[in-house]
C-alpha cells in the first residue's frame, strides 16, 4: 500500500509541475523576482569592487537618470525617431523580403543562381557599409530606414522561401485537381500555408530592424536613441547612457510583443499558437 | 457469381477508331508511362487500354510499383502519359502526345487522396467548400452544399472543427465530402483508406458503397487490399509490377448492397484466393 501511495504522490507532483509549466501567470511572479536579483547583484558589484560611477553606475543612479530623461522631450523625440525609422525600414523589409521570397521559393533555378549574391549581401558586415549608406542616403532618416531594412530583410526572405518550399505536395495536387486558378492557389494555399514560416521571419526581423536603425544613428546624424547614446557618452553621463539603453530595450520588447501577438491572432490553427486542442 | 474475362490490355496499335461515340465514363487507349532515371528509363506502366462504364465501380488492385497510382493520377491530369490518350466522358483529357492535360475535362472529376489533404487553417465546412470557390456558387449556396455533403458522410456536427481535431477516419470522410461537393460524375480514389485501422476501414467501405448506390457516380478506386477490392468492386483490374501492366480483369457479381458479412460467403473466399494466387505468380 505504501508503494502505491508513493507512486500516486509522484504522479501528483508531475501533474502539478506540468500545470505550472502551462500556466501563464508564472512569468508575472518569476520575472520581477529575477529582475530584483539581477539589480541586487549589480548593486553589490558596484559596492564591493569599488568601480567608478563613470564606468558602472549603480542601479539607483541609472534609475534616477531614467526618471530625469523621462521628464524631457529630448527622449521622446529620439525614441519616436528611432521607432519611426525602425518601423519604416521593417515594413520595407517585410514587403521586399516576402515578395522576393515568394518569387524565389517558386523558381528554384532563379534562387540557385541568385543565392551566392544574396548570401554575399548578408556576409558583408553591415556596420562596415554604414559610411557608404551615409554617403548615398545622407545623415537624415533615409539612411536609418535603409539600415533597418537591409539588416532585417534577409531573415524575412529566407523564412518565406522555406515556407513556400514546405507546402505539402498533396495540397498542390489538390489545387490542381479542383482546377483552382493561379490566384486562388496563391490566396488559398501558398499564403496561408507559408504564413507560420513568414511570421517567424517577421518576428526575428523586427529585432534586427531595431538594431539596424540604432547602428545607423550611432554613426551619423543627430537624431534618434543611437545618437542620444553617443551624446551621453561624449558628456560622460554613463548613467544616462545606461538609461538610454534601457529605453531601447523596452522599445524592442514592445515591437516584439506586437509582432508576436499578430502571429498568434493570424494563425490560430497552427501548433505554435497552442490554442486548439485535439479531441 | 464471378466470371473471369481475358485481360484487355493490348498493344497500343490495337485501339478503336478515333472519335467513335463510346458512352464510356473513362476511356484509356494505349496509355503508358515511362520515367527517366539515371539507371535508365523506368516503365511505370506499359501501354494499357481500359474502359470504365458510367456508374461502374472499378478497383485497380496490385502491389506497390505496379503503376496503379500512376494510372489513376493520369486520369486526374496529375501525371502526363508518355503515350496514348485519355478521355473523360465526351471530353479529351490527353490527346496522344499531349504535354499538358486539357483541364476542362477535369470538371467532372472528384479526387480523394491517400492522405486527407485537408487545409489545416480551414474549418471542416470551409474545407468541403473549397472546390466550389471561385466557380460560381455564392457564399450561401456553397455553405448549403457543404452542409448537405457533410450530412451524407456523417460529419454534420463537426462543420466548425479544425481538421486536426478530427480522427483520421473523420478527416477522410471530410475529404470524400469535398471530392463530391461539386457533384462530379466520376470519383477517383487513391488508396483512400490505406492509413486507417481495420474497423474504421470497414465502416468507410460501407459508407462508400452507400454513397455510390445513392449517387450513381462512376468510381475508380486504387487499393492493395484484396478483400477491400472484392467487397467494393463491380470489376477488379489486377495490375502487376516491373513493368506495370494489366494482368487480369475480374468481374465481381455479389448483389448490392453488400453487407460486411459477404466476406463469409465461400465465393468471396474463392475470389480472394484466386486474386492472391494471381498476385503471387508475379515475378
Amino acid at each position: 500500500m505504501a508503494a502505491v501511495s508513493e507512486v500516486a504522490r509522484a504522479d501528483l507532483r508531475r501533474l502539478r509541475r506540468r500545470r505550472l509549466m502551462e500556466s501563464r501567470w508564472i512569468l508575472w511572479v518569476t520575472t520581477p523576482v529575477l529582475l530584483l536579483l539581477l539589480l541586487g547583484a549589480w548593486k553589490l558589484y558596484t559596492v564591493i569592487s569599488g568601480v567608478g560611477a563613470l564606468t558602472v553606475p549603480p542601479p539607483e543612479a541609472v534609475g534616477g537618470a531614467l526618471f530625469e530623461l523621462l521628464g524631457r522631450d529630448m527622449l521622446y523625440e529620439a525614441a519616436y525617431y528611432t521607432f519611426y525609422s525602425t518601423v519604416m525600414g521593417f515594413i520595407i523589409a517585410v514587403v521586399v523580403g516576402v515578395g522576393l521570397g515568394i518569387v524565389l521559393g517558386k523558381m528554384h533555378l532563379l534562387e540557385k543562381i541568385s543565392a551566392p549574391f544574396l548570401v554575399a549581401t548578408q556576409v558583408v558586415p553591415k556596420v562596415a557599409i554604414v559610411p557608404l549608406v551615409l554617403l548615398w542616403f545622407g545623415f537624415g532618416i533615409a539612411s536609418k530606414i535603409f539600415m533597418a531594412a537591409i539588416i532585417s530583410f534577409f531573415v524575412v526572405m529566407q523564412n518565406t522561401i522555406l515556407g513556400i518550399r514546405s507546402i505539402d505536395p498533396g495540397h498542390r495536387d489538390l489545387m490542381k485537381v479542383i482546377r483552382a486558378p493561379w490566384w486562388k492557389r496563391i490566396i488559398s494555399l501558398d499564403i496561408p500555408s507559408s504564413l507560420p514560416f513568414v511570421l517567424t521571419g517577421v518576428e526575428l526581423g523586427v529585432v534586427f530592424a531595431i538594431t539596424g536603425a540604432i547602428v545607423g544613428e550611432f554613426l551619423g546624424g543627430d537624431d534618434g536613441l543611437g545618437a542620444l547614446a553617443v551624446v551621453m557618452l561624449a558628456g560622460m553621463r554613463t548613467d544616462q547612457l545606461f538609461a538610454t539603453v534601457i529605453v531601447m530595450t523596452l522599445m524592442g520588447f514592445v515591437l516584439y510583443a506586437v509582432v508576436s501577438a499578430i502571429r498568434r491572432v493570424a494563425i490560430p490553427w497552427h501548433e505554435s499558437s497552442g490554442r486548439v486542442t485535439s479531441l | 457469381m464471378s466470371s473471369r474475362t481475358e485481360p484487355t490490355a493490348t498493344e497500343s496499335s490495337a485501339v478503336s477508331e478515333e472519335g467513335a461515340p463510346s458512352g464510356s465514363a473513362i476511356e484509356i487507349e494505349g496509355v503508358s508511362k515511362t520515367y527517366a532515371a539515371d539507371a535508365g528509363p523506368v516503365h511505370a506502366l506499359t501501354p494499357t487500354d481500359l474502359r470504365v462504364g458510367p456508374g461502374e465501380f472499378v478497383v485497380l488492385l496490385g502491389p506497390s510499383g505496379c503503376g496503379k497510382t500512376t494510372l489513376l493520377r493520369m486520369l486526374a491530369g496529375l501525371e502526363v502519359p508518355t503515350q496514348g490518350s485519355v478521355r473523360i466522358g465526351d471530353r479529351t483529357l490527353f490527346a496522344p502526345g499531349a504535354l499538358t492535360p486539357q483541364s476542362e475535362a477535369l470538371g467532372s472529376l472528384g479526387f480523394v487522396f491517400q492522405a486527407p489533404t485537408l487545409l489545416p487553417w480551414r474549418r471542416i465546412a470551409k474545407n468541403i467548400e473549397l472546390p466550389l470557390e471561385g466557380k460560381g456558387p455564392g457564399r450561401r449556396e456553397r455553405r448549403e452544399r457543404a452542409t448537405r455533403m457533410a450530412e451524407k458522410v456523417g460529419l454534420e456536427d463537426f462543420l466548425g472543427h479544425y481538421p486536426r481535431q478530427l480522427s483520421g477516419g473523420m478527416q477522410q470522410r471530410a475529404a470524400i465530402a469535398r471530392a463530391l461537393v461539386h457533384d462530379p460524375d466520376i470519383l477517383l480514389m487513391d488508396e483512400p483508406f490505406g492509413a486507417l485501422d481495420a474497423m474504421t476501414r470497414d465502416q468507410m467501405n460501407i459508407l462508400l458503397q452507400q454513397l455510390w448506390l445513392d449517387t450513381g457516380k462512376t468510381v475508380v478506386l486504387v487499393t492493395h487490399s484484396i478483400s477491400e477490392a472484392v467487397f467494393l468492386a463491380d470489376r477488379i483490374v489486377l495490375l502487376s509490377p516491373r513493368p506495370g501492366r494489366v494482368q487480369d480483369i475480374v468481374e465481381v457479381g455479389f448483389p448490392r448492397p453488400r453487407p460486411l458479412s459477404v466476406s463469409a460467403d465461400p465465393k468471396f473466399g474463392e475470389l480472394v484466393a484466386y486474386l492472391r494466387s494471381q498476385l503471387g505468380e508475379q515475378p
